[in-house]
């Protein structure tokens, strides 16, 4: 079967980005239609897909990889088995509709190609995320997923709420990316492999590592943050400031499910534990019931099924943290079941909202008759997520139900939370259904009419599907049950999906009651609303308000620590950077023991014999008086031009020193920064008061002068420690022999600059010319500021002294 | 400073000083010198002839923008760099041409170029400044 499918799937990688670059253009000439023909994209790649199904079905999987960055063993691979493909074909048939009814939803919209550009992308994202192999071609995809959907749930930016929601998703995910590459490189720390279908086999030895907790609890910051756990769960319902497309796909059938694929995938690796088992269970139940109760609250339509999905993604994570055969089917079934079902009451919301003009569930009644085609759509997906049978729904309830007959006393407790929550979720369902639709006819903003036919495909079929899925139970058993289940618990699993319905059993009972509390929600859901947001009232605070609390402390706290190091006193500056110096210089010297020749020993008479007075000659003597003098001229200078004069003079003579002692190069090169600095400076200082003398506090006196002292001694003490060993000649010794055959110059300087450091010459100058604009920018700047303000109240002038030195230098 | 012996000297050192800064750049690969050394006495030059004749005429005779020059050395340098593309050879692997001109030889590189482009950011970027520190005082720009 494999080798022209696995062909395909370089394809199938590339073409959604493609499509996303082309969406633009494809936009401008097709205007209206982009939509329709765009869907090819994903609707090509779905039908590819399905070509996989049969080797799936049959037990087996397809792989591939490239190579990526061998030099570390890693590899771009990727792996087609049951519980991919399922995501896989769910992201992609989802897509199509999705796009279609973008094209139609966004219609006339100025930036929709544009739109349609960020959708495609991110689908190739999320493809890519569910078919990767590679941990760490996984953690790419899943950033790059967190980017796409931070520029859709921006993509109205001009609103304030928008971009305040794309922040918050992107900063609530992106640090779940960075626990799942700390997880990621942990796992390959300790299974020697970045493919988790390689790491599948050493689950033994991560389960039994000291580091397991370790890696446990960044999977699950990765897992819990994408997908909306409570206490994360917050910026899932903030992210509904997105176009509603995006609400549609994004944030129930796709991203936020990027987690569930994860805790799934890595089931077999991590999984079964009891702290496993006890957080999923543990935060999925809590994220199930909270999810619900927020569901209740809102009456905005798009924000009572956002509650609803993190409900839902609860109650998968619920589901993978039990673990069992039932439970892993439940969670596969409820998965195809959700996106079927919560896919298609966004896409119906989004057309209310579109030709009804509002959202508000108290606001909407009766629009079965001016929207029948919609509200047949509303029905089948809704009747689904009640759970009735002959929808897929249905099957997903009964499997989470049968593996907790076991009567212990944890699944009863389970079962109680699964009740309730599935109860509370059938209300809402009904409540979705029926109020907008259903009784009497009232006015709305818009005057409401059928929605185009590309808006209403998507909820049609999905709904249709989820109704065939639900009369053929076979089917569904054999073809995603069994394939999805048997890829995450890694054994056979078999199929026992049935429709029969047996009045006897516990089962029956306990959906016969999650129906009954379904029914009594809905009757009183005002009440309940009006209840829980009294309460809501009486907390007071939400996780999104300490998420602001957060984030405008750290403003604060970075705003504080800029003003601590950052003030602008440059005299401060120099001096930490000078006592960091000193610092650098004495403490090796003092750790390592290369002082201890100073210390005097019992023989004093060894100290003559270490000051060994140096055997230069008279003019060099001279050079070096030269120099002295030109350092206590500066010290003593009467004013601050005869102060850089006299550094000058001091400049010249290390200049000299350097000419005597066979490095010409460096003479020059420091003659002629002496020589400019001295000018620059003088440029600068002419226009200070030059006849005067820094006027300084004593303080600053006896800061500054230990500050100079401890720091020339510092470097006098390296530079004799360095002369005492002896000096390791094999570089210069290579640069001699080298220069002249390979780079053809006799100047070892000049050749190490232009050709065998080269590269780093070439840093070096964009350096140099990056610090001269900033300069220029400064003195510009300043320019602009001395035109304005009076002359006397000048803005600190040695800043620019600093700038140009150092640009100089 | 503006006197009238400076004056009357100072485009004759500026024209000494910018010659041999040409003179010490291309020299440099045999003997002291470079491009960073001759950058840097090209732009002590013209720090010498902005005293000298005031930074608007400074700005007249240079033609283009200093920092523009110094833009172009950063792009020289890199393209000399880019020149082992075409012998298959890694970025900055060095090309030699000995060109023969009458009895003389030439030898031309692309370090050499590399160096030349050195010579143009640092020349460059320290003239900008300095002129711009002069022109604070002259108000003009």
């Amino acid at each position: 079967m494999g080798s022209s499918l696995e062909a395909g799937i370089g394809l199938a990688a590339v073409a959604p980005f493609v499509a996303a670059l082309l969406a633009p253009y494809i936009h401008r000439f097709a205007g209206a239609y982009a939509g329709w023909i765009l869907a090819i994209v994903p609707a090509s790649i779905f039908i590819y897909l399905l070509g996989f199904a049969d080797t799936v079905i049959h037990g087996h999987t397809v792989a591939t990889a490239m190579e990526w960055i061998p030099a570390y063993g890693i590899n771009l691979s990727f792996l087609v088995d049951g519980l991919s493909l399922i995501f896989a074909l769910t992201i992609s048939g989802v897509g199509t509709l999705i796009i279609l009814y973008s094209g139609a939803y966004l219609a006339g919209h100025h930036h929709q190609g544009r739109f349609l550009g960020y959708m495609l992308a991110f689908m190739g994202a999320m493809l890519g995320l569910v078919l990767a192999d590679s941990l760490l071609a996984l953690f790419l995809f899943w950033e790059l997923t967190s980017v796409t959907s931070f520029l859709l749930i921006g993509f109205d930016h001009s609103r304030q709420a928008a971009r305040r929601g794309a922040i918050q998703a992107l900063v609530i995910t992106n640090i779940g990316g960075m626990f799942l590459l700390a997880g990621a490189i942990l796992v390959y720390q300790m299974a020697g492999a970045w493919d988790m279908s390689a790491v599948r086999a050493m689950g033994e030895v991560l389960r039994g590592s000291d580091l397991y907790v370790l890696v446990l609890i960044c999977f699950l910051g990765a897992a819990f943050t994408k997908s909306a756990q409570f206490p994360l769960h917050f910026w899932l319902p903030n992210a509904m400031e997105a176009p509603t497309p995006v609400s549609a796909f994004l944030h129930s059938a796709t991203m936020v499910q990027a987690g569930v694929y994860l805790l799934a995938r890595m089931t077999p690796s991590l999984g079964g534990t009891d702290i496993w088992t006890n957080v999923l269970v543990i935060f999925g139940g809590v994220t199930l019931i909270w999810g619900s109760l927020g569901a209740l609250k809102q009456t905005d339509l798009k924000q009572i099924l956002a509650q609803t999905t993190i409900a839902s993604l609860g109650l998968l994570v619920l589901l993978i943290g039990l673990g069992s055969t039932y439970a892993i089917a439940a969670m596969v079934v409820y998965f195809v079941a959700h996106a079927f079902y919560k896919a298609g009451l966004f896409m119906v919301a989004g057309a209310i909202d579109h030709e009804a003009g509002t959202r508000e569930i108290t606001a909407l009644s009766g629009l079965a008759e001016k929207m029948p085609a919609t509200f047949i759509g509303a029905a089948l997906a809704a009747l689904s997520m009640v759970g009735l049978p002959l929808t897929i729904g249905y099957f997903a309830k009964e499997e989470m139900y049968l593996g907790l007959m076991s009567g212990e006393w944890t699944a009863i407790a389970v079962i109680i939370v699964l009740v309730a929550g599935n109860a509370m979720l059938a209300g809402i369902a009904m409540l979705v259904m029926i109020r907008p639709f259903l009784g009497e006819a009232v006015a709305t903003p818009k005057k409401p009419h059928e929605a185009p036919i590309a808006m209403l495909a998507g909820p049609l079929v999905l709904g249709a599907c989820g109704i065939i899925a639900g009369i053929l139970p076979d089917w569904l058993g054999h073809d995603v049950l069994v394939p999805g289940s048997t890829a995450i618990l890694g054994r056979e699993v078999e199929s026992h999906l049935t429709l029969a319905l047996d009045v006897t059993s516990l089962l029956f009972w306990l959906s016969a009651a999650t129906w009954g509390l379904g029914v009594l929600v809905y009757r009183q859901a005002d009440m309940i609303r009006t209840v829980l947001r009294r309460f809501d009232k009486a907390l007071g605070w939400t996780a999104d308000t300490v998420f602001d609390h957060v984030m405008f402390g750290l403003i604060r706290f970075s705003g504080a620590v800029t003003r601590f190091l950052h003030h602008g006193q440059l005299e401060f500056y120099l001096v930490v950077v000078f006592g960091a110096l000193a610092v650098a210089l004495f403490g090796p010297m003092l750790i390592w023991g290369g002082l201890d020749w100073l210390v005097p020993t019992a023989e004093l008479g060894d100290w003559s014999q270490r000051l060994i007075v140096p055997a230069l000659q008279p003019y060099e003597w001279g050079v070096l008086a030269l120099a002295v003098l030109g350092l206590i001229a500066v010290v003593i200078a009467p004013s601050r031009l005869i102060a850089i004069l006299s550094l000058g003079v001091q400049g010249t003579a290390v200049a000299l020193i350097f000419l005597l002692f066979g490095a010409p190069d460096l003479a020059f090169t420091q003659l002629m920064v002496e020589i400019l600095s001295v000018v620059i400076l003088t440029f600068v200082m002419t226009r200070l008061r030059l006849d005067q003398r820094d006027h300084r506090p004593f303080e600053d006196w006896a800061r500054d002068g230990t500050l100079a002292i401890v720091c020339g001694l510092g470097v006098s003490l390296l530079l004799m420690l360095v002369l005492n060993g002896t000096l390791d000649t094999r570089l210069s010794d290579f640069f001699t022999a080298t220069s002249v055959p390979i780079a053809h110059g006799h100047n070892i300087v000049n050749v190490i600059l232009v050709d065998y450091r080269g590269f780093d010459t070439l840093g070096e100058i964009a350096v140099v010319m990056g610090a001269g604009m900033a300069v220029l920018a400064l003195l510009r700047r300043q320019r602009k500021l001395t035109a304005q303000v009076p002359p006397s109240a000048e803005p600190a002038k040695p800043k620019r002294v600093r700038k140009s030195r150092k640009a100089a230098s | 400073m503006n006197t009238v012996i400076f004056r009357t000297l100072a485009p004759l050192i500026v024209a000494i000083m910018l010659v041999f800064s040409v003179y010490v750049t291309l020299r440099g690969h045999n003997e002291p010198g470079g491009g960073f050394i001759g950058g840097l006495i090209a732009a002590a030059s013209i720090a010498v002839f902005g005293m000298a004749a005031g930074v608007r005429a400074v700005r007249r005779s240079l033609y283009f923008d200093p920092m523009a020059i110094a833009g172009f050395g950063v792009v020289l340098a890199g393209l000399s760099g880019l020149m082992s593309l075409f012998t298959q050879s890694p970025f900055m692997t060095s090309i030699w041409l000995y060109v023969e001109f009458g009895n003389s030889i030439i030898p031309l590189s692309t370090p050499m170029f590399f160096d030349i482009g050195v010579y143009c950011v640092v020349f460059g970027t320290l003239s900008a400044i300095a002129l711009s520190l002069e022109s604070d005082r002259e108000e003009d720009l």
